[in-house]
């Protein structure tokens, strides 16, 4: 390894690494570097403190808070064609997956059992299935039962924006600071094949006047909440031969009005779900697809691309399910809150992030030497570190290096083609898949076979860097491919 | 005149307790139910039932 990287062990505080080690036995975040990719340096404090916890919305976050989602609001006032509600909402959660239905007072019982097992709990968020602005009396309950027994968290709703404008008042009284919209046209003529229909006013409307209403409301929506300083997310769903060109306009346009954060996210479709375009035959984007038009759009509104479309039931670290560790039957009769847990647990990482921005700043200054632009698929479980096992991984974080840098480009999933304890081929013929054009996979170990074939198809994988940061890791890559041609970072 | 929901297709969402205008839908036990006592067809305040312009599944609240 080059001398001007800094190796893990060198950076790590006894007591810190205790902890860190703790977290990764306990799972963690499976995700990498991602989304925005600001931290404090270039944001304006404000918003910096507003985002710095939130999983959703920031990229450092991301690797160290968990969200929770509770699915109180199952009434919704548009039709989305990805959408089937006798399952769940395709948009915010993964469909096909029936939620477990709370009442507001089941919901923050389960709040309060999180939150005093999981000390990396920061966020409760409303999403479907359901909008949890149309279906308001069940989301301001919730929100009222657990900001009372749990004031430290902060409190999220995601909504199609329809009914939105009507209590942007309330939300801004009960300190709700973050919104997502999902918008996925500015265009009625293309949001007229999305949107079937929208309940508004005492009607059903379709065609272009639902799509035009719709719309007009989305942005208001969006406009009244920045006037109100509440930081506001844009979803877009991408529909390959549908908006897939449209989005650049959508990115402008929120852009234009304040949107703090662009989410676009692949469509998810099967015809086992029973939707519209599951029935029709819509595709879903392929992972190429879907990173051309982030990058199309990359420069607009910031771009988020470490969402995981978690189910709205979805409880832990982003890409990561505890869910049915919490489900009602299991909660205890009794919960004690444990506020002390969730202090130590945001002290450390402040720690933690501090290292890892340093260690970062370092291998971007070695890889602006280098040039030109290389993928790489990262097996993580958080902390911005190499420290999963290759078979264990369920999903790639991909980085791109190039002259500007190190930057988590998106995640691809591949099935875990381990299940069972020996690899099956069609897990494996997967995986080639969608790593079809990153040439490096790093991981804290891989086994001779898969290590084999994943070279017969032109992937280097490397597990001579666990427990490293994921930068200083690539840099490392990089820096021994220019200074010995043809070695690899292992033998380096 | 009344109209009713048939159980087997409702996702059991509530949109339409919420937007009756005669309180006529109530969820009992495991189901949301019209009562025909009070429900109106919305006859005289909107021009279509509004149970069924906000219901999901089509051909869920009808006629009973
Ligand atoms: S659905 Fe996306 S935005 Fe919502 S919690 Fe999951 S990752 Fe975050
Ligand atoms: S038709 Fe009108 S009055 Fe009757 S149940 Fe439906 S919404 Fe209520
Ligand atoms: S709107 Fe339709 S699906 Fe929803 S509860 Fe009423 S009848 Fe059932």
């Amino acid at each position: 390894m080059s001398a001007t990287l800094i190796p893990i062990s060198g950076l790590q505080v006894a007591s810190r690494k205790d902890m860190g080690e703790a977290m990764a036995k306990g799972g963690g975040c499976s995700s990498g570097s991602c989304g925005s990719s600001q931290g404090p340096a270039d944001m304006d404090p404000e918003t910096w403190a507003k985002v710095k916890d939130h999983p959703c919305y920031s990229e450092e976050a991301h690797h160290y808070f968990a969200r929770m989602h509770v699915a109180v609001a199952p009434a919704c006032n548009i039709q989305c064609n990805y959408c089937n509600r006798k399952y769940d909402c395709a948009n915010e959660s993964r469909p096909g997956v029936v939620s477990e239905r709370l009442t507001p007072e089941q919901a923050a019982r389960k709040v309060l059992a999180v939150a005093a097992s999981v000390p990396q709990l920061s966020v409760l968020g409303i999403a479907g299935p359901g909008d949890a602005a149309y279906d308001w009396r069940r989301t301001k309950a919730t929100f009222d039962l657990v900001s009372k027994d749990l004031p430290d968290i902060k409190l999220c709703l995601s909504s199609n924006g329809l009914a939105l404008p009507d209590h942007i008042d309330e939300i801004v009284a009960m300190n709700i600071d973050h919104v997502t919209i999902t918008i996925n046209a500015i265009d009625p003529e293309i949001g007229q094949h999305i949107y079937p229909w929208i309940f508004y006013d005492g009607k059903r409307r379709t065609g272009i006047e639902a799509a035009t209403i719709l719309r007009d409301r989305q942005l208001l929506s969006l406009e009244m909440l920045k006037a109100r300083g509440v930081l506001v997310k844009v979803n877009s769903v991408l529909i390959p031969g549908i908006n897939d060109d449209h989005l650049i306009e959508v990115n402008k346009a929120v852009k234009a009005r304040g949107a703090f954060l662009h989410n676009i996210m692949p469509l998810i479709s099967d015809p086992a779900h029973g939707t519209h375009f599951g029935l029709t035959g819509q595709r879903g984007p392929t992972g190429a697809e879907l990173k051309k038009v982030q990058d199309a759009c990359a420069g607009g509104a910031n771009l988020m691309r470490h969402c995981r479309q978690c189910r709205a039931d979805a409880v832990g670290l982003l890409g990561e399910d505890r869910g049915q560790d919490f489900t009602l039957d299991k909660l205890p009769e009794v919960i004690a809150d444990a506020t002390e847990a969730r202090t130590a647990y945001r002290d450390w990482v402040a720690d933690e992030r501090r290292d890892r921005a340093a260690a970062a700043a370092q291998a971007e200054a070695t890889v602006a030497e280098t040039g030109k632009s290389t993928l790489f698929a990262v097996c993580t479980r958080g902390s911005g570190r190499i420290n999963m096992h290759f078979g264990k991984v369920t999903e790639f974080q991909i980085y791109e290096a190039d002259a500007e840098g190190i930057r988590f480009v998106g995640h691809r999933r591949a099935d875990n083609y381990c299940l069972g304890g020996h690899g099956d081929k069609a897990r494996m013929d997967e995986i080639l898949r969608v790593l079809e054009d990153v040439p490096y996979v790093l991981c804290s170990k891989i086994g001779a076979g898969p290590k084999k074939r994943l070279a017969e198809a032109g992937i280097e994988a490397i597990d001579g860097l666990a427990q490293d940061y994921i930068e200083t890791a690539i840099a490392a890559v990089l820096h021994s491919k220019t200074a010995h041609p043809g070695r690899t970072a292992e033998s380096a | 005149m009344a109209l009713k929901i048939v159980k087997s297709q409702c996702t059991v969402c509530g949109a339409c307790e919420f937007e009756c205008p005669n309180a006529a839908i109530k969820f009992k036990g495991d189901a949301y139910i019209i009562d025909a006592e009070k429900c109106t067809e919305c006859e005289g305040q909107f021009d279509a039932p509004q149970c069924a312009a906000v219901c999901p599944v089509p051909n869920t609240c009808v006629p009973a």
